[in-house]
């Protein structure tokens, strides 16, 4: 789960790293209140997407009076963002953040993520801030400098100064430094954090650190221990698919191609997408009905996948482990009363209970109901179906 | 012979008279797995699916010489469980349970490491010898008794590639699942050793996807250490960058992780890679018959 750059700085001030004042606003009245309430010469308003890029979109602007404090907020609010992290459709921006303007004289990067190959978290900073960290890696990789930190330690000094002197620091600075870095872990570890950014994190004219923006993602299956942190859930932020989906247990992403697809375990579900590529088809969508699916929760996957209107043909690839097979069949037959299936549907279930499912399918008889007999011969007859050779 | 466990592996479950840990367990007796006991705090005396429950896994160790556990505790509970079975000396923790908060993972493996216990998973669908041996929810029909070795971070694409070799007339020695969260236990890198030590094991399968380097790891071990060939697929050659799909670990940031990338690096170490996962029993066929 993501969060917005206002709640990342909630959680930060609560762990006393520092952040600039700001309010949050969904109306361009609100944007103004909240400039007075600030007061001051400068403001910045910004927009607050799950995404990031959001300056070099557009979604980011100063202010230097009021009048332009209510100009850029209603310039902002409601606009499509587009950042090279939304894709081409971009996102609404619904709430601005209105925060005092920062005196920057140096803007750094730091953040905090897992290290898979190391198992343990680690800090990375880098004198280059303001930039994509991405392309700071590929051009001039010694230029980010990363300390991993066994939690079972914890954050220690030395840890905090190899960042600090990486980054070239002048010696008065250390120990501010340092105790930014240390409170930033504090955040991420008590958290449950998947990762923090800080992208740029401003050194202002008096030497001191300040976290002039925030990204965090949190472990999804930490999320039962911090109601604090799942109430900052922004539904709207998601997509609506997805997230019904989710609602029964199913795992769907929305693709850009024509067979919709229906597997069990995410990576069957990838490798079907992969042998319709292979095959000379496109897959429409990912969808992994998970290990407790039944005849509901496929009727309503077919639902979802219908909804997308470039579904030509629909692939059912089930490999029946703790997923039995007859209630795969059962669901299908279930969703071919509640849904219109006006596409083909190749169904190969293979696995527990394969041999019942078959004959409940031969049974029921359905027209666009086509057997597989494995996951080569599915994909073949998918791709020919919706490319309407079938 | 196989690798890890085999039919004399005594079994405990940590999460035994659960919904889930009960069906398993009756399933993984019925193939023939010895499962001595179980431990569920507050039932310790009682017995379950005619084995004893114990409170503690130490007492159950104790009273049954078990060396293996699998878990199915929820959850939130899982390093716990963890934790306890590598203080009680188990050797081996076949972890089945899905959604452990990563964290939590980071310290039971590192102190399953401490206390020289191997850990499978989490999230992941176990550890089956062939005929043998089941610790895990796979489906047992599927796995014949034969000579190929197969590591797998996805579940039912260890069932597709199990079924595939044994419908090509070869069979299994053990199949591991090793699930595909940011942090598991055995990896590639470890279990490629014991299928080259194996006897038996006369190719390997081994099935990877996107996101993190295990891969990428076990490319570079293959080149300089097996001997054996291996035949390799990764899923989610087709997955947009930066989403995700299910798993975790399967996330690419930047160009980290992909397929491509591991594909040519298992490729380069001569591993025979196929780009659909039906080739998967053809391509061991073509190898095994060079």
């Amino acid at each position: 789960m993501n969060v917005h750059e206002y709640q990342a700085k909630e959680i930060f001030a609560k762990y006393g790293v520092p952040v600039p004042r700001g309010y949050v606003a969904t109306t361009v009245e609100e944007a103004v209140e909240n400039a007075k309430k600030l007061g001051g010469k400068i403001w910045v308003v910004k927009a607050q997407i799950h995404a990031g890029g959001r300056g070099l979109g557009g979604g980011v602007k100063l202010a230097k009076s009021l009048d332009e404090v209510k100009e850029l907020a209603n310039e902002i609010l409601g606009m499509t963002l587009v950042t090279h992290q939304t894709g081409p459709e971009g996102k609404l921006v619904q709430k601005v953040y209105i925060e005092e303007g920062a005196d920057i004289a140096d803007e750094l990067y730091l953040g905090v993520v897992l290290d898979r190959a190391q198992e343990m978290p680690v800090i990375m900073a880098s004198t280059e801030g303001g930039m994509a960290i991405e392309d700071v890696a590929a051009a001039t990789p010694e230029k980010i400098i990363k300390v991993a930190v066994d939690p079972a330690i914890g954050f220690k000094g030395y840890h905090g100064r190899e960042l600090a002197f990486g980054l070239g620091l002048p010696k008065e600075q250390i120990g501010k430094f340092v105790k930014f870095a240390s409170a930033l872990y504090q955040v991420y570890m008590e958290n449950d954090a998947e990762m923090i950014e800080i992208n740029p994190l401003v050194k202002t004219g008096a030497g001191d650190f300040v976290a002039l923006d925030g990204k965090m993602g949190f472990d999804d299956s930490a999320l039962g221990r911090h109601p604090d942190i799942e109430a900052m859930r922004d539904l709207s932020e998601e997509d609506a698919d997805e997230r019904e989906a989710g609602e029964y247990g199913l795992s769907y992403i929305a693709l850009d191609g024509e067979i919709g697809c229906m597997v069990n375990g995410a990576g069957l579900a990838m490798g079907t997408m992969d042998t319709i590529n292979y095959m000379g088809g496109t897959p429409a969508n990912f969808l992994d009905v998970g290990g407790k699916a039944n005849a509901e929760t496929v009727a309503k996957g077919f639902e979802i996948i219908l909804k997308n209107k470039n579904v030509k043909a629909i692939f059912v690839n089930i490999f029946g482990g703790i997923v039995r097979c007859d209630r795969i069949a059962n669901g299908i037959l279930e969703a071919t009363k509640l849904v219109d299936v006006h596409v083909p549907v190749v169904v190969r279930l293979d696995g527990t209970n394969a041999p019942e499912a078959a004959q409940i399918l031969k049974n029921a008889g359905i027209a666009n109901v086509i057997a597989a007999t494995d996951l080569g011969d599915g994909a073949k007859k998918a791709v020919a179906a919706a490319k309407g050779e079938l | 012979m196989s690798i890890l466990v085999n039919k004399d592996t005594k079994v405990i479950v940590q999460g035994f008279t659960g919904k889930e840990g009960t069906f398993h367990a009756e399933q993984c007796l019925d193939y023939g797995t010895k499962i001595v006991g179980g431990v569920t705090p507050n039932k310790g005396g009682t017995t379950h699916l005619g084995q004893p429950v114990f409170n503690t896994v130490k007492e159950a160790v104790l009273s049954t010489g078990a060396t293996v556990s699998m878990i199915f505790v929820p959850p939130a509970f899982v390093s716990d469980a963890v934790l306890e079975a590598a203080d009680a000396g188990i050797e081996l923790a076949v972890i089945i349970t899905e959604g452990a908060p990563v964290r939590d993972m980071q310290e039971a493996k590192a102190y399953a490491i401490k206390k020289n216990m191997l850990t499978i998973g989490p999230n992941c669908p176990g550890i089956i010898t062939a005929e043998e041996c089941k610790i895990g929810i796979m489906p047992g029909s599927v796995f014949k008794k034969g000579n190929i070795g197969l590591i797998s971070k996805s579940g039912t694409l260890t069932y597709e590639g199990a079924n595939q070799v044994c419908n090509e007339g070869f069979g299994i020695t053990t199949a591991v699942g090793i699930g595909g969260d940011p942090i598991i236990g055995l990896s590639y890198k470890q279990l490629l050793p014991l299928f080259e030590a194996d006897p038996e094991t006369e190719a390997i399968v081994m099935i990877g996807e996107i996101g993190g380097d295990l891969e990428i790891q076990a490319a570079a071990y293959i080149k300089e250490n097996i001997t054996k060939p291996v035949v390799a697929f990764i899923a989610g050659q087709t997955a947009p960058a930066g989403k995700r799909m299910g798993h975790a670990g399967a996330i690419i940031s930047g160009s980290a992780g992909t397929a491509a990338e591991k594909m040519a690096a298992l490729e380069a170490a001569g591993v025979s890679v196929v780009k659909s996962p039906a080739d998967i029993g053809k391509k061991v066929s073509e190898v095994l018959k060079k």
